[in-house]
């Protein structure tokens, strides 16, 4: 039956000064979690290009993960707050885009909280698991018509910022 | 301002000056009281020791009976007050329990969403929703030379984030300031009056009421404000018995604080319930109140 | 031309093999990832053979880029780095991936780690394809400081500094320096008198050749980064010219109005509404407080215009904004006291015989309102009684979780001058005794033999309200003595609180101008708890003293001088090297919308209003990458971290979704695009 299990495959945006020395730590301290959240680096949480999650969802991620420092702590003052509302408008735009909003999680951990972090990491791979494989790229196609619609909405954004070829 | 009214079961009887000073003052302050339809006791704090759903239910009726258009309830009664509140955050935190009481309701054709009405004690009301303004716009009759001591007792401010602080409330003392009162220094305003102790262990509870008196004596207060039916049953009812038990002699009334807004408020003596109260008030008040006379 | 890729796996002994399969990772990734030339594993690939031989795979396989699947960056990319470097290697052309932290020490099943640490080597092979060479910026360091803060810290950090012969600039927000040890009488353990060991170090500041004061100022804006901040502080305006005054004295003297001082007194104590705080103030030049002076109040009196020897006041002054620069800024803003009447039932403020720890410190000093005797607030009542009440407003879920280290230890201390100075009892309700540093255990016992009660209980209560003959007029302190598992009521003539050390007011102000972040609680957050304690994330940024949490003086001083120390090595070594990672912007991309603008936390992005576009002040930039991920045209690259590096490592870590789990032929195949 093992073999039936749905191992989901999940993009993690950790932020160095924080969540990734939390990883670190969770690893010094022989903290075992799911294997299924595969780690990328960045500076900083406020890094985190809405593009990169669509990007990890388009190529198969089943869910991407974005941790940064807790409110009040970041690095660079207060970029967190930023991947903050990017994270509410991302939720919006998977609603749009017709995919469970909750296939994207954000959440905090100091550099101090490696069980935090390993414990946020199983709980959301549970989650995705429940949710089951996304196959967007399957959907994807299916759904042209969405597809256009949000190339029209891209393209008005760039006509409306003048954005030289 | 249109509001939910939970009298509860003391304020129909023990503490009936309490429910009619109450709906005298909140006519004059233009706060519309509207009585839940069918209303049942909240169960005091008997029913949590015996089965918390039953006491939860039991609670959650009240709210589930307030009507659709009223979001705000009103319970003058400190043990009503904290009950209601309590059922509610209980409910929030514990969804399972939620269901649980949701289907002990469903018995009865009622169902209660957590959080729908927000539960409020009278003080916190006038304190806040009228104000000092229109409280000092109301007065006629300034209680000035009226040393007062503000009690709380125990269940308003605790456990929950209430209006005021727990350990030094100061809202009561406030509002009576506004009416021109004198408030004395009264160090044991949130301590406990024994509640339900005087079916229990009489010196025990004996010995908690004469702490309260002893301390209004000592800052000469005239008489002491309540907001608990059990705190005003205690201090007025024992005040004999205590007195006997350990040989002092405290004559101090105890009266509801809307019955003293009542008399600021030159309202007629008889309406706000006076008379009922065994070491009387009148007396005091008399001597005390000078012009304009005061109406009997 | 393709890159020629190099990739090692580690084993780090068992550490990673024991758990992933490293031969299996390197042959797949040099059988299945494009470009990947060479692919080896090693048992210990940090060690100088492991080293050595990517150096030499460089140099003879003509590698121009470097993979290595081992422990965190954290740990060892400065190492692989360098050997990359060494074998003319630009070392941003190496990329390290973690699976030992990521991955072997926190898996439980052998084939899904060595699954994992496949995905994150194909990421890293994907990713540092598209990495370009990149040269470290290198800053000349300014040897000017900025200290903030003229307490006993900062003083230290000032005297270290100036007597290495770098110059100083030290801003203090009150009238004088010395901070709060200039208000207490004695020191624990030893007891000396504070004074006598602050004042020297106050006049030395004061007189230094290198040493510029700016008292009654406060910093304004810092901009700039490391090796040259430029400061802008607000010199308040004394209403006293500090160039005319001689500090005579006579215009505080003849001044006719008295007021209550909160300051230094406490609320104790008195002051004119012209004063120095203290006798020993640095610089002895007096201020006018408007609030209370007649002048400011009703234009009338100007006594000490027409007293002053010299014609040094000035009613006219104004605020005088003044520039600095300089190449670090020492931070050591200290702390204020919790207001203890949060705390009701302890009655500071309704019952007058409760007194705060500052007010007490203050009477027992000689120099104090009541000269050093231990009185009450009557002023001449000498107490029977005395209990101190710890942790207030400390290890309290209510206010502030944290210990504030000092008070037990100046509990004893005030217990002892109560023992020394009067026959009263003295009672210390204490939850935990907590002397761990040098001398403070031993200075317990003493006190535990001079006769001090203990209580170990948390009051619940400081009331009048008495129930007994015998506490009738005294304060009653209700507690739960929990050693002896009794509730007590205590009668005592005096109540001491030990409030808990807060973080300034405004410190969460001054942090976002300097651009260091501070903890939960409001503590200057330290680079390393441990390791960089005086350090912050912000280079050329240092933090002393008790606004790094809470300590007592020797530990401050010990952090004023480290401070010191490493802005005298940053001085010595003359320039400071710049990560490159920061963001560029693309002028003919950029709309001039200037969304990015108002994003950078460290304003490192100016508008040029003539070509209408945005420009990053690269010094200033620490590169967080918000901006390159706000920029609606995709104007501003992040140097190390641009979306063609992190896109391609995205589709390398999701190398198997992409492919399928066999993912063969991928060698010959196109790579997805994106």
């Amino acid at each position: 039956m093992a073999n039936d299990t749905f191992e989901p495959k999940i993009v993690g945006f950790l932020c160095n000064w924080c969540s990734y020395r939390a990883a670190d730590l969770a690893g010094t301290a022989r903290i075992k979690y799911s294997p299924n959240v595969r780690i990328i680096r960045v500076m900083c949480s406020g890094r985190v290009d809405p593009t990169f999650v669509l990007k990890a969802l388009a190529l198969g991620a089943d869910g991407v993960m974005i941790a940064g420092c807790h409110p009040g702590e970041c690095h660079y003052i207060e970029q967190n707050y930023k991947a903050m509302r990017r994270y509410y408008m991302l939720k919006h735009m998977l609603r749009a885009l017709g995919l469970e909003e909750d296939r994207i999680r954000l959440v905090w951990a100091s550099a101090a909280e490696g069980q935090q972090l390993a414990e946020h990491i199983d709980k959301f791979v549970e989650d995705v698991r429940k949710l089951g494989p996304l196959n967007w790229p399957a959907n994807w196609q299916e759904n042209g018509e969405r597809l256009h619609a949000v190339e029209a909405i891209a393209k008005e954004h760039e006509e409306s910022l003048e954005v030289l070829p | 301002m249109k509001y939910a009214y939970y009298p509860g079961c003391s304020l129909e009887c023990s503490s009936a000056a309490y429910d009619m000073s109450v709906r005298a003052v909140a006519d004059l302050l233009g706060i519309e009281l509207r009585e839940i339809d069918d209303w049942n006791c909240c169960g005091a704090t008997e029913y949590f020791s015996q089965d918390e759903l039953t006491a939860c239910a039991v609670i959650a009726r009240n709210l589930a009976l307030i009507e659709p258009q009223l979001d705000q309830v009103v319970a003058p009664c400190a043990a009503c007050y904290l009950n209601l509140r309590k059922v509610d955050s209980l409910m929030k935190e514990d969804p399972a329990l939620a269901d649980k009481i949701n289907q002990c309701l469903a018995a009865g054709r009622l169902h209660y969403d957590p959080g729908r009405v927000r539960v409020r004690h009278l003080l916190d009301l006038i304190h806040t929703d009228i104000g000092e303004t229109a409280i000092k716009d109301k007065v006629v009759q300034p209680l000035t030379g009226l040393r007062v001591a503000c009690y709380y007792g125990c269940q308003i401010v605790r456990p929950y984030d209430g209006f005021d602080n727990p350990e030094q409330p100061v809202k009561l003392d406030e509002l009576m300031t506004w009416v021109g009162a004198e408030v004395v220094d009264f160090p044991v305003k949130a301590h406990c009056c024994g509640g339900h102790m005087t079916q229990i262990s009489e010196p025990q509870a004996f010995e908690l009421i004469r702490r309260l008196l002893h301390n209004a004596a000592e800052y000469r207060a005239d008489l002491i404000l309540c907001m608990c039916p059990m705190c005003q049953l205690n201090l007025d009812a024992y005040q004999n018995r205590v007195n006997s038990f350990f040989g002092t002699n405290y004559q101090i009334p105890i009266i509801f604080f809307t019955q003293l807004l009542g008399v600021a408020f030159g309202l007629d003596w008889k309406k706000l319930g006076f008379g009922k109260e065994i070491v009387p008030a009148e007396p005091v008040l008399r001597k005390k109140l000078t012009a304009p006379a005061a109406t009997a | 031309m393709a890159e020629r890729v190099g990739v090692y796996v580690c084993h780090c002994g068992s550490n990673i093999a024991g758990m992933v399969d490293v031969e299996e990772v390197a042959r797949w990734a040099g059988a299945n990832l494009k470009d990947v030339v060479v692919a080896r594993d090693y048992k210990f690939m940090c060690s100088s053979l492991g080293q050595a031989m990517i150096e030499e795979d460089i140099k003879k396989e003509g590698l121009t880029r470097v993979v290595v699947a081992a422990c965190s960056p954290h740990l060892h990319e400065k190492t692989f780095r360098r050997a990359c470097e060494n074998a003319g290697l630009n070392p941003y052309l190496c990329q390290m991936t973690n699976i030992r932290e990521h991955v072997s020490w926190v898996s439980k099943d052998r084939a899904k780690a060595t699954e994992k640490a496949r995905a994150l080597v194909a990421a890293a092979v994907e990713r540092v394809k598209h990495q370009a060479p990149l040269e470290p910026f290198f800053v000349k360091v300014n040897p000017a400081t900025l200290v903030i803060g003229g307490g006993i810290a900062g003083l230290q950090a000032t005297l270290e500094l100036a007597d290495a012969g770098y110059p100083v600039y030290l801003v203090e927000r009150t009238p004088s320096i010395g901070g709060h040890m200039a208000q207490f009488d004695k020191t624990f353990p030893t007891l000396d008198c504070s004074a006598c060991i602050l004042t020297p170090k106050m006049s030395e500041a004061g007189q230094h050749p290198n040493v510029t004061l700016f008292t009654y100022a406060e910093v304004e804006e810092v901009s700039g980064s490391v090796g040259h901040f430029r400061v802008k502080i607000r010199k308040k305006a004394r209403y006293v010219e500090e160039d005319k005054c001689t500090g005579c004295g006579i215009c505080v003297e003849k001044c006719p109005r008295k007021v209550v001082d909160h300051d230094f007194e406490a609320g104790l104590g008195y002051r004119k509404a012209i004063y120095t705080p203290f006798p020993q103030a640095v610089p002895r030049i007096p201020v006018i407080d408007v609030e209370s002076c007649i002048w400011f109040e009703r234009q009338k009196c100007r006594a000490c215009e027409k007293l002053c020897p010299t014609g040094a006041i000035n009613f006219d002054q104004k605020d005088e904004e003044i520039t600095l620069d300089v190449g670090n800024i020492i931070v050591a803003t200290g702390w204020k006291m919790f207001d203890c009447k949060k705390i009701p039932q302890y009655g500071y403020g309704r019952l007058a015989n409760v007194f705060t720890a500052l007010e007490f410190e203050r009477m027992c000093n000689a120099a104090g309102p009541t000269g050093g005797k231990i009185v009450l607030r009557d002023g001449k009542t000498e107490p029977q009684s005395v209990a101190i009440i710890h942790c207030v407003g400390s290890r309290d879920s209510n206010h502030n979780e944290y210990c504030s280290g000092i008070c037990c230890m100046a509990a004893l201390k005030f217990g002892h001058l109560v023992l020394e100075k009067t026959k009263a009892e003295v009672y210390s309700f204490y939850i935990d005794m907590r002397t761990n540093q040098k001398g403070y255990e031993e200075f317990y016992h003493r006190l535990l033999e001079e006769g001090m009660h203990f209580v170990r209980g948390k009051v619940a209560e400081v009331t009048d309200a008495a129930r007994r003959p015998e506490e009738a007029g005294k304060l009653i302190i209700q507690v739960e003595d929990t050693l002896m598992g009794k509730q007590r009521r205590i009668p005592v003539d005096m109540v001491i609180l030990m409030g808990a050390l807060e973080p300034q007011a405004d410190a969460k102000e001054l942090g976002l101008k300097l651009g260091i972040s501070c903890s939960m609680a409001g503590w200057y957050t330290e680079r390393h708890p441990k390791l960089d304690p005086v350090a912050t994330m912000t280079d050329g940024i240092f933090v002393a003293g008790v606004c790094q949490g809470p300590k007592d003086i020797p530990a401050s001083v010990a952090q004023g001088a480290a401070a010191a120390a490493r802005v005298m090595a940053m001085i010595t070594k003359g320039d400071v090297m710049i990560e490159p990672v920061v963001a560029s912007i693309i002028e003919e991309k950029c709309s001039g919308c200037r969304i990015c603008n108002n994003l950078c936390p460290y304003n490192a992005i100016e508008y040029d209003a003539e070509k209408q576009v945005s420009r990053v002040i690269t010094a200033m930039c620490k590169g967080c990458g918000t901006c390159v991920a706000a920029c609606p045209a995709g104007a501003i690259t992040g140097a190390h971290f641009s979306n063609e590096q992190v896109f391609a490592e995205i589709e390398g870590i999701l190398w198997d979704a992409v492919h399928g789990n066999g993912g063969a032929g991928v060698k010959e195949g196109q790579p997805v695009s994106a």
